[in-house]
């Protein structure tokens, strides 16, 4: 038995729960036996323990409890008008979902769409295999062609826990038309005091000159244990950007991935995330230039305190036709506590040679000077600790444009952060 | 005002001040001069409250209050101000709202009520013609950028809203031309009065002729050997330092 992978009493028990079916699940379901789940070793979840907790926190075969939430009113963005798309324990609800059925093409998923399991590659990763094996429901989001979607679709993936621990797989298709615009939030939120798992695989295609916005909000405040890839392919000038907000979560595990297959592609990958208590975020990004003239730019940030651990792994390939690729990646951390830990690493592969390429990664602590400079003017210790932070945080959450989405990180963010000027 | 008496402190293991001894009363003006390493900004450094510097004996007294048991903001609030002689460039905290905090968080220490929006700008746009500082520069992160003139004018601007009743002005004309170097004067000879000291700490004569003195001081060793007049600068720019070793030598 290697580390790499495990063949844990966690493995048995997830394929005892899972239904046998045919085709991709099949496939998927064999290739999860096959894989096992990360061990120790396993270079990509080296710093994420993830079958070691989900052993500890969740019995897969028990199934779910039945749920009857009949409001989520208080789940809901304040002020931000939607197409409102909801999920119970990985339930799609049509009932609690309100949507434009004009601008906006909404199925349920049923696995059968075109480029369905193309992206998201489970033959490599062990937890999107058991996603393709297990998923329970999901929606194909489709937007025609010179279309622009006003309103964002807000997807809320509500874990209820009141009874006993939650799971939930989902599996959703984004594809956008040519010219197309859309704004996709992703929202996080849990009802109950047990554990809750989400195992969501999204998978999007961008054809050319579309326009995707991709928020993320991961802040249910739950016992919420996480993973989520998404991979985005994206055809000539279209533009992606995402931002990936992290506060609360016992593991979170994304997995992030922008394909530009096209000339004239940009990427924006943003993150942030505010750690406390035993909080894991780990942030796995991939960016793959594969054609000329294409720009991406990640910036992610990190604020932890207490016993919380970041982790930021962030690829960037330059394949061989991709001259004139301008891709820069920057990942910086701040620790508040002793026992807060980072662990980042950039890693750039560049097969072709005109191209401008940066990475950076920093951890520290607060800069003691620009504290005393603070304080000396007046300002208390607390006031100054969080200018320091909210200006910290403030160069991401500036990637994103004024209004009511932008007001409610905000808001958060500043909670977090006890802003008090 | 300010009675500073015995005065020892270390940053780490190196024993900086020895037993410094100064008096300053309200409306005077201080020049601290010296030779490097003589300890003079870790003077200013420990009035302001730098933590890593450690006093190991001697008291300061200040309007009747210990001030090394105050933290640097409690000084602050009190009325010390520490122009900075590097000032700090802080990413993301706009000069404007970082002013307002300050002002209001000092107003609040002193028991006044903050001001509002209206009445902060219009007491900024009267203290900013005072260090001839314009709009733009406030709008931009604090010190980001600026020039060292730019960062120079913004300490003295900062003390014109803190208003305070000590400042000291840590090699305030340090790596000014001579332009700057009279706008930043001009600026603190407005708040001279006589219910306020200055301490300048500067290193050359040449800031005395701009905010002429009412005693110079010499510290070497971390102790002051020599106090006097505004004269006693000049004969230090004529003569140098060396004299002043070779009679502290003598003793």
């Amino acid at each position: 038995m290697s580390t790499l992978t495990e063949t844990t009493p966690l493995l048995a028990d997830i394929l005892a729960s899972i239904k046998p079916g045919a085709g991709l699940r099949a496939d998927a379901l064999a290739t999860l036996e096959q894989l096992g789940l990360p061990g120790s070793k396993s270079e990509e979840y080296k710093f994420t323990p993830i079958t070691r907790v989900l052993e500890k926190n969740f019995s897969f075969s028990d199934g779910n409890h039945e749920t009857n939430i009949s409001n989520i009113g208080k789940f809901l963005i304040p002020d931000l008008e939607g197409n409102i798309l909801v999920f119970i324990n990985g339930i799609f609800s049509e009932e609690l979902s309100t949507y434009n059925h004009e601008e906006l093409h909404i199925k349920p998923i049923d696995g059968k769409e075109k480029g369905f399991a193309s992206l998201a590659d489970f033959k490599s990763d062990a937890l999107v295999a058991w996603n393709t094996a297990a998923w329970t429901s999901g929606v194909s989001l489709d937007v025609s062609a010179n279309t622009e979607v006003h309103k964002p679709v807000i997807l809320h993936y509500i874990n209820d826990t009141t009874h006993s621990a939650a799971k939930s797989f989902t599996r959703n298709i984004i594809r956008l038309g040519k010219s197309s615009k859309l704004t996709v939030v992703e929202k996080q939120d849990t009802i109950g005091t047990h554990a809750g798992f989400s195992n969501v695989v999204t998978e999007g295609f961008i054809e050319s000159n579309a326009e995707l916005h991709l928020y993320s909000i991961q802040a249910d405040g739950g016992k919420r244990f996480h993973f989520g890839q998404t991979t985005i392919w994206q055809d000539r000038n279209s533009r992606v950007n995402t931002f990936t907000l992290t506060l609360d979560g016992k593991l979170i595990r994304n997995n992030l991935q922008l394909i530009l297959d096209g000339e004239g592609c940009e990427s924006h990958m943003n993150g942030l995330y505010i750690l406390q208590g035993d909080t894991l975020a780990d942030n796995h990004t991939v960016v793959d230039h594969r054609k000329p003239n294409a720009n991406s730019n990640e910036l992610y940030k990190g604020v932890i305190d207490g016993n919380a651990k970041g982790v930021f792994n962030g690829k960037i390939y330059v394949r061989p036709d991709a001259q004139k690729t301008n891709a820069f990646q920057s990942n910086r951390n701040i620790l508040l506590s002793d026992k807060a830990t980072v662990n980042t690493k950039p890693q750039l592969e560049i097969w072709a040679d005109d191209v401008k390429c940066s990475h950076g990664c920093t951890t520290g602590q607060l800069d003691e000077e620009a504290m005393f400079y603070l304080q000396a003017r007046g300002i208390s210790k607390v006031t100054a600790r969080a200018m320091m932070l909210y200006a910290f945080a403030g160069e991401v959450l500036n990637t994103v444009d004024s209004g009511p989405l932008r007001n409610y990180f905000d808001s958060m963010i500043s909670e977090r952060l006890h802003k008090n000027f | 005002m300010l009675s500073i008496k015995n005065l020892h402190a270390k940053i780490e293991d190196n024993q900086i001040l020895n037993g410094l001894n100064l008096e300053v009363k309200a409306g005077e003006v201080h020049a601290i001069m010296g030779p490097n390493g003589s300890g003079k900004s870790t003077l200013a450094s420990v009035l302001a409250g730098r933590e890593e510097f450690e006093v190991t004996e001697g008291t300061v007294d200040y309007l009747g209050k210990n001030l090394l048991e105050l933290a640097p903001e409690e000084r602050a609030r009190e009325g010390v101000f520490l122009a900075f002689q590097y000032p700090v460039e802080i990413p993301g905290v706009s000069t404007i709202n970082f002013m307002k905090t300050a002002v209001n968080q000092v107003r609040e220490g002193r028991g006044q009520a903050p001001l509002d929006a209206v009445s902060f700008l219009s007491l900024m746009k009267e203290k900013m013609k005072l260090v001839e500082i314009d709009q733009s520069l406030l709008n931009r992160s604090l010190n980001e950028g600026f020039s060292g003139g730019e960062k120079k004018r913004n300490e003295i601007f900062q003390m014109a809203m803190l208003e305070p009743k000590l400042a000291i002005l840590d090699e305030t004309d340090s790596g000014l031309d001579i332009d700057a170097l009279r706008i930043v004067a001009n600026g603190v000879n407005k708040l001279r009065d006589k219910n306020k000291a200055i301490i300048v700490v500067t290193h050359y004569q040449r800031l005395l002729e701009y905010i002429v003195p009412d005693f110079v001081h010499v510290l070497y060793k971390g102790k002051i050997v020599k106090s006097g007049t505004k004269d006693l600068a000049l004969e230090l720019e004529a003569k140098g330092y060396d004299w002043i070793k070779d009679e502290v030598a003598v003793v």
